[in-house]
């Protein structure tokens, strides 16, 4: 952005963190070597520092780190959920005392932006452990029966697009209703969930109610073959969503999958534009959109097309892409080089399928890994980027003429995570979320989230809900 | 710079009467309160540091209008204010002054005498100012007067009952009028009181109203009432200029008044600038601060910037 006014850089200092050279596996309340010995580097995408070593969970690991748990199980869901709300309660006021030094790291290891780390993160990891904590002693009240029971271990394993939000959303519903948990970040972003680990003994979490198995896809497939795992929770892609419900098909697994999505945002022609614009805007260029419920698909009714386009591109211009660690920084990095590959790909077969790409001016850091915000018009449904999760900022525009084609467009996808609806006509809100097969439909707004709203999807986007009082089934046996 | 021009072509039939300027007006796109505000306070995080604050405090010293605006204002006031407009910092030169000083219209001879030469404007708020509940004659009379005594921008207020009763047409005539008698070379902001309007869509129906009309500036509120200028109501007028210069080619200014008393205040209002309608609107000449205690504020700021610590309220001067 050329301007007169041009900002200063106003980095975050990471001072406020202190990343040790090497990290180990966190079982039975111990940081323990992997049993062979692997380590794997970290590093932070927007530079392609080495920020740590950190120990890969095998097998073996898997294995001790389950049978910690189960060990634990037997003492933890005991407890009365009083007990257990005070140690989510304690977890929950460290996590909001430390959460300067958690949205830095967070923002090194992932690539986020710092303001998106400490305005949206971070503030709703402590909720849901708040949340969460809130129901622990109210179980009998939640309308699964009188006594509802744990299931036992839980195995979880979570992407790297919101690190340590995914880790709340699995740890602290289970903790909450009695369960232990063994749980895998992902291999780009394991830091944060370490740091958690420090947090559960800061907060006296007792030994083995929580075990962090750092490590690649083979670690998650043996913690999830685990005969000793009563439950598996899993968000990530379809494909390796698929891969698990293969794995737990005929065991007494329970299993929730939270997956891909391809997100219809429809913007009526008496919606309010310029907010509508902005929720656009967050709907896929938050997290550089590598979020499941992104907003990908934008539809938009034929008489307005021009105008919003405009005022869209209007306003990427004014997005600020660059240090992660800027609080002015509105786009930061790919996570990966893998991840920048892919989203590359799939937007030149965009191009060579015939839809116009669009980007603003913008200038790319020299190292790191990067993608500008990008807007594809004269797209249809045959396209393979109105189809396919692109999982990074590519925006594909659509439109339609009637309300029912809006709708019949939006249901056209082999995913059903999230849908917008941007209107001024209060029924007209009301008829076209009843017809949308989305776990989510915002209304004039879009990637919302709160603790107490339940989130899944539908089709290809998985099943179960996490959050509210309908993520508490998916831990309790009923 | 597109400069102040007749209304384009293309919206000459929508004041042909009281209906087709409703119909026009509740076209409009809605606004979403919500959105609207959440939009106007994630941009109050951005962070100004260093070089970009020192520029956006000089910026923003340009763009004040100096106001004194009490009944006990004495020509005494005045000459002060006016001596403190074209000087704001004694013990710094390099302080830019300030856009205008806003009187009442029997100051504005005192004022105008006090910043001759220095090319600090005189603003006078005419029209029956604060309620603007007088008769269109007087208002009229008031205008000239103000005008006649060398004002070279007059702030009316428009009659927010007939906007609220929906006689949308009557406004626009008064508006009319009034810019006729402001001739070619004194400048008319067109007042909302939007605190009185309550609602966004009432705001952005206003901010298009007084366009049409021809105002030089649409403007927040006269200070008097409880809630004046907000970044959430700014932001929204700052969109409605854009839109306007987009479908007319003429561009107005904007200027948030009353309650903007600190420096980071008036920064984020410049942020709102900066990100809504850009470097065009980054001028005294398109935007504006109506304020009377900002100034001090900026001037500490800046001395802050100067010298790596802070004054104090006696290091600049009261009015």
């Amino acid at each position: 952005m050329a301007s007169v006014f041009e900002y200063a850089p106003a980095p975050e200092s990471r001072s406020v963190v202190d990343i040790a050279p090497s990290y180990g596996l966190f079982i039975d309340g111990e940081f323990t070597e992997a049993a062979d010995g692997k380590v794997f580097k970290t590093v932070s995408p927007s530079t392609e520092e080495v920020l740590s070593e950190v120990a890969q969970a095998g097998a073996e690991d898997v294995d001790r780190a389950v049978r910690a748990a189960r060990k634990a199980f037997e003492k933890w869901s005991a407890l009365p959920g009083s007990e257990r709300a005070k140690y989510l309660f304690r977890i929950a006021r460290i996590i909001q005392e430390r959460s300067r030094e958690l949205a830095v790291l967070e923002t090194l290891d992932n690539g986020k932006p710092i303001r998106e780390t400490r305005d949206a993160d971070l503030p709703l990891v402590a909720a849901h452990f708040f949340y969460y904590a809130g129901w622990a002693d109210k179980l009998d009240h939640a309308g699964f029966g009188a006594d509802p029971r744990p299931l036992g271990v839980a195995g979880q394993v979570i992407p790297w697009n919101f690190p340590l939000l995914m880790l709340a959303w699995k740890i602290a519903p289970a903790l909450a209703t009695g369960n232990t948990v063994v749980l895998k970040p992902a291999e780009t972003t394991p830091l944060s969930a370490l740091f958690f680990a420090d947090i559960c003994r800061q907060a006296g979490l007792p030994r083995g109610v929580v075990n962090i198995l750092p490590g690649y896809g083979d670690t998650g497939a043996a913690l999830v073959a685990h005969p000793d795992v009563n439950k598996v929770a899993f968000t990530g892609s379809t494909a390796v969503g698929k891969e698990i419900a293969r794995t737990v098909a005929g065991t007494r697994k329970k299993l929730t999958l939270e997956l891909g999505g391809k997100g219809a945002n429809i913007v009526f022609d008496d919606a309010p534009i310029d907010q509508a614009v902005e929720g656009i805007v967050t709907g896929i260029f938050f997290n550089q959109g590598q979020v499941c419920c992104a907003g990908s698909r934008l539809l938009v009714q034929e008489s307005i097309q021009d105008e919003l386009l405009d005022a869209l591109k209007r306003r990427l211009s004014t997005l600020r892409l660059g240090d992660p660690l800027d609080k002015n920084t509105d786009i930061g990095a790919i996570n990966s080089a893998e991840q920048l590959a892919r989203i590359t790909a799939l937007a030149e077969q965009g191009e060579a399928e015939g839809a116009e790409r669009w980007s603003p001016a913008c200038e790319l850091p020299a190292s790191g890994y990067w993608f500008a915000p990008t807007l594809f018009t004269n797209v249809t449904q045959a396209h393979t980027i109105a189809r396919d999760e692109i999982f990074g900022p590519v925006l594909s525009v659509l439109t339609f003429r009637t309300p029912d084609e809006a709708v019949a467009k939006a249901n056209n996808t082999q995913y059903g995570l999230s849908a917008g609806i941007w209107t001024e006509k209060g029924s007209r809100i009301l008829a076209v979320a009843n017809k949308l097969r989305a776990g989510v439909v915002w209304s004039n707004t879009f990637n919302k989230f709160d603790p107490t709203s339940p989130f899944g999807g539908y089709k290809e986007s998985g099943f179960g809900r996490e959050g509210g009082r309908h993520g508490l089934e998916a831990y309790l046996d009923v | 710079m597109p400069t102040t021009a007749p209304t384009a072509h293309a919206l000459s039939d929508v004041t042909a009467s009281d209906s087709t300027l409703r119909r026009f007006l509740h076209g409009l796109p809605g606004v979403d309160a919500v959105g609207l505000e959440a939009r106007a306070a994630s941009l109050g995080t951005r962070s100004i540091k260093t070089t970009a604050k020192a520029y956006a405090i000089d910026l923003a010293i340009s763009m004040v209008d100096l106001t004194t605006l009490e009944g006990a204002d004495t020509p005494g006031k005045v000459r002060a204010l006016g001596a403190k407009a074209v000087r704001p910092d004694p013990t710094d030169r390099t302080t830019p002054a300030t856009a205008a000083v806003c009187v009442y219209p029997d100051m504005v001879a005192v004022a105008k005498e006090a910043v001759a030469g220095s090319g600090v404007k005189v603003a006078s708020v005419a029209t029956a100012f604060p309620a603007g509940r007088a008769a269109l004659e007087v208002k009229l009379a008031d205008v000239r007067d103000a005008v006649a005594a060398g004002a070279d921008e007059v702030d009316m207020v428009i009659d927010r009952g007939a906007f609220l009763a929906g006689r949308y047409l009557k406004v626009y005539d008064e508006i009319v009028a009034v810019k006729e008698a402001c001739g070619q070379s004194t400048r008319l902001k067109v007042i909302f009181e939007t605190g009185e309007l309550s609602t966004y869509d009432n705001i952005r129906r206003a901010s298009w109203l007084g366009m049409l009309a021809g105002a030089d500036f649409i403007k927040t509120s006269t200070g008097k009432v409880a809630v004046n200028a907000t970044p959430a109501n700014t932001l929204l007028m700052l969109e409605a200029v854009r839109d306007f210069r987009a479908q007319t080619g003429v561009q107005v200014g904007v200027k948030p008044a009353g309650g903007i008393r600190t420096s980071k205040d008036a920064i984020k209002f410049l942020v709102l600038v900066n990100e809504t309608v850009g470097e065009d609107w980054l001028d005294s000449h398109w935007f504006r601060f109506g304020a009377s205690s900002l100034l001090n504020d900026l001037l500490m700021q800046r001395q802050k910037l100067a010298t790596g610590r802070y004054s104090g309220p006696d290091y600049v001067t009261v009015d």
